[in-house]
């Protein structure tokens, strides 16, 4: 059987970790080789990094952190933030990326999606889903959240499927950065809707939020990022709990 | 020296990075020549295998790999193309180890197959020398390779299947060795110092 993953979220801007609260207000967080090399002594089960400068220029100092990064962790990591081309997706794989990202681009562009994943595997294409609970609509936003875009966030994570996505990376922006859970709900009603894995992110903020994540819906991965940065909740404790609640993890 | 062969499809970084913490003298080649020269060689594949084959008998390296006699590691689909088919594009493999690589069709199981599982080994292989049974690997893959008589270790996802292969100097692992922390870096320094 598989384990139920957790994974740290780093969003990267000049090579330091940020984070932001609701999508705005960064604050600095720590060196993204320190904290890498952390999360993967203390049995992290993937990484996630987030570019979220993604200009052209500073990409490449992306590509070159992440070849550091891959020099020094042995656990599968995946990158993305501005992703708008193959060959952007190119240099992050040669890099040693072990899956990239797609979020604005696969809106955009659907076709990316399918064109990458015949390339290179659907293992290594996850797509990133930000969504915003309005009403009872929950609707599907990108460019980091700034812009709307009409789509219903079931039909498009089940459309992402369609077109050779691997896996889906949610994030509830109503949840992000307010710990105060993840947004069970619709997690699982996209769980239910797709047979790919997907990861949940936005509102983790203690360890009974893993639980309920993972007794009460399929997701086989939860994602979070200052609750580990700031060490509020260390990752062998919240593995050790989930553990001793019947979950089965990597420990 | 160890050959590592590239094919042009994938993540090969990881491999590099695991062989350059051991100390490990090795080129990364898809030539003919560097693979009779090298002493072992591993043969990291991700990707599609229609594809992969394609680029093998492209590169003009089938038949070769087929006959070759020195020690052989696949990695995922490395491993899968080891086969003698794959329903994965449908395509003729290596045909190294018998059977047809299978996708996962249990509509319970969410596919790829992704993340950490249990691989079970009760063979004093020396591949898995230092390395526990149960012990777990990480795993990206929406086919596998079905039991057969082969196999030097199981794992289940729905069904049980071939986690690991050998055959004469041919060893195969389905999981990511390089991606799998301590245990999986023990992996390929017994493939290098043991097999």
């Amino acid at each position: 059987m598989v384990t139920k993953r957790i994974i740290p979220c780093l969003d990267i801007k000049d090579k330091v970790v940020v984070k932001g609260v609701n999508f705005k207000s960064l604050e600095y967080a720590g060196e993204a080789i320190e904290l890498s090399m952390k999360y993967y002594e203390e049995y992290a089960d993937e990484l996630v990094f987030l570019d979220i400068t993604a200009t052209e220029e500073k990409r490449k100092t992306l590509i070159e952190l992440v070849k550091d990064i891959a020099k020094v962790i042995r656990i599968p990591f995946t990158v993305g933030g501005g992703i708008s081309s193959i060959e952007n997706i190119y240099e992050l794989i040669f890099a040693g990326a072990d899956k990239v990202s797609l979020n604005t681009i696969a809106v955009k562009n659907k076709s990316i999606i399918t064109e990458a994943a015949k390339k290179y595997g659907s293992q290594a294409i996850v797509a990133a889903v930000d969504i915003k609970r309005i009403n009872d609509r929950y609707e599907v936003f990108i460019k980091a959240g700034k812009e709307a875009t009409g789509l219903d966030g079931i039909e498009w994570c089940k459309e992402l499927q369609d077109l050779g996505a691997g896996e889906l990376l949610i994030t509830s922006m109503n949840k992000d950065g307010t710990k105060s859970g993840f947004d069970i709900e619709f997690l699982s009603k996209v769980e239910k809707n797709v047979s790919i894995p997907v990861i949940a992110s936005g509102g983790a903020g203690k360890k009974e939020d893993f639980r309920d994540l993972f007794l009460d819906t399929g997701i086989s991965a939860g994602l979070a990022a200052s609750l580990f940065h700031y060490n509020i909740l260390p990752i062998p404790e919240l593995k050790k709990y989930l553990s001793e609640n019947g979950i089965k993890v990597r420990l | 020296m160890i050959t590592v062969l590239d094919y042009g499809a994938g993540n090969i970084a990881s491999v590099k990075n695991v062989l350059d913490e051991l100390k490990i003298d090795y080129l990364i080649s898809n030539r003919e020549i560097d693979l009779c020269k090298g002493e072992k060689i591993i043969f990291p594949g991700v990707g599609e295998a229609s594809f992969a084959i394609k680029k093998l008998h492209l590169m003009n390296l089938f038949n070769l790999l087929r006959i070759l006699k020195k020690p052989f590691l696949g990695i995922c689909l490395g491993m899968q193309l080891l086969a003698e088919k794959s329903d994965e594009g449908n395509v003729t493999c290596l045909g190294v180890y018998p059977g047809t690589i299978k996708k996962f069709e249990d509509t319970s199981l969410q596919v790829p197959h992704m993340g950490w599982n249990n691989v079970n080994h009760n063979s004093d292989n020396k591949l898995f020398h230092n390395i526990k049974s149960g012990e777990l690997f990480y795993f990206a893959n929406s086919y596998y390779m079905p039991e057969n008589e082969f196999q030097i270790a199981t794992s289940k996802y729905g069904i049980t299947f071939a986690s690991a292969m050998m055959k004469n100097n041919f060893y195969g692992v389905q999981f990511h060795p390089e991606k799998s922390g301590a245990p999986g870096i023990q992996l390929i320094k017994n493939f290098i110092e043991l097999c």
